[in-house]
């Protein structure tokens, strides 16, 4: 797969999903000052730990994996809030100052 | 997402058509926009994040809405099948470009030399005329052949394509301007046309002229100060295509 293939995220995940994975895809919606990554920014992740795509420069990746993962327990979508107000995101390590929502929803 | 709508963004996506999926926040409803039973105010919404070229959440009605925007991807057209055309054209397939390569000469336009990409071996006047530029389309000319160049960039000025460039130097640039003025295209049309084309990086292989042209074409597309060819001051920032919500990277 060549690195553009790889940036057309809803595609990896729609063909994940279409060969049986159990997928959860997480899309920028918001976001305040500089934050790395526009709104429609995208990452995939599977119930068996493939990921494809991001959601910022890597600060929040592992944060949004874990909700992501139980998304596709529940089937709850989340909107996660990340910003230097808030707590989560000092221990994630925003280290970029910005601040962005990030919507996490199970493709079903 | 549900499969229906994950099959029907996939379809219009496939089929270049531009829409929007809207997702209702925090409970995740979802609809592809334009639709003609959603509210007139979402759709007009969604027809501005289209434009825009711009995802983000909006409030609509009292009704917060996450609109992202799914465009067709920007078009390059390529004039000229050549040793330059060779190596932009993987380049800009990993921009993200959707590219044809134009050129009648059927010795240097073969699927050899160009795999997985559009090939027209129409006149570039008749191929620019069947491929209709639109103001996300890019055209750029290589063939140094006044024969080939010129009826291409005859068309592309006629269209509202947002970045216009020709290769050659600037005593090559000048009599080409020359000839398009006796076309009829007036110094504003003529000023469209990036010639020399590329950012001056000094390139000389084959694939830094590729860079230096596709970092024009970027530079263009998101707005960056540039000096206009010819001149000595710095030009005003030309926006052809709206800037994403965010820049990329900064203090990241």
């Amino acid at each position: 797969m060549s690195v553009s293939e790889a940036e057309d995220v809803l595609s990896v995940a729609a063909g994940w999903r279409a060969e049986g994975e159990e997928v959860a895809l997480a899309t920028v919606t918001e976001t305040w000052g500089s934050s790395p990554r526009p709104a429609g920014s995208q990452m995939a992740v599977t119930a068996g730990g493939r990921m494809a795509g991001s959601v910022s420069g890597g600060c929040i990746e592992g944060a949004v994996a874990d909700a992501a993962l139980q998304t596709i327990r529940s089937g709850t979508p989340q909107l996660l809030d990340f910003g230097v107000s808030n707590e989560r995101a000092w221990e994630v390590g925003l280290a970029c100052g910005g601040k962005l929502k990030v919507f996490v929803e199970r493709l079903s | 997402m549900t499969p229906e709508i994950l099959r029907a963004l996939t379809d219009a996506r496939t089929a270049g058509r531009p829409v929007v999926l809207a997702t209702r926040l925090p409970g995740g409803e979802q609809t592809l926009l334009p639709d003609a039973s959603a509210a007139p105010a979402l759709n007009a919404a969604a027809e501005r994040a289209l434009d825009a070229d711009a995802s983000g959440t909006v409030t609509v009605e009292g009704t917060p809405w996450f609109l992202h925007a799914h465009n067709p991807k920007p078009r390059l057209v390529v004039v000229g099948a050549v040793h330059i055309a060779q190596a932009l054209v993987p380049m800009a397939a990993q921009l993200g470009l959707s590219v044809t390569v134009v050129d009648p000469r059927r010795a240097f336009a073969t699927g050899e030399r160009f795999p997985d990409v559009t090939i027209s071996t129409d006149w570039p006047d008749e191929a620019l005329d069947a491929l209709r530029p639109d103001r996300r389309t890019a055209v750029v000319t290589l063939t140094h052949d006044p024969k080939l160049d010129d009826p291409a960039l005859d068309r592309a000025l006629k269209s509202p394509a947002f970045y216009i460039g020709a290769l050659g130097s600037r005593r090559t640039h000048a009599a080409r301007l020359a000839r398009l003025r006796e076309l009829g295209h007036g110094e504003a049309a003529l000023a469209r046309i990036r010639g020399p084309v590329g950012l001056k990086i000094e390139a000389v292989t084959a694939p830094e002229i590729a860079l230096s042209i596709l970092a024009e074409f970027v530079a263009l597309r998101r707005g960056a100060e540039l000096a206009r060819p010819g001149l000595s001051g710095r030009a005003q920032p030309t926006k052809a295509l709206p800037e994403p919500v965010e820049s990329a990277a900064e203090g990241a």
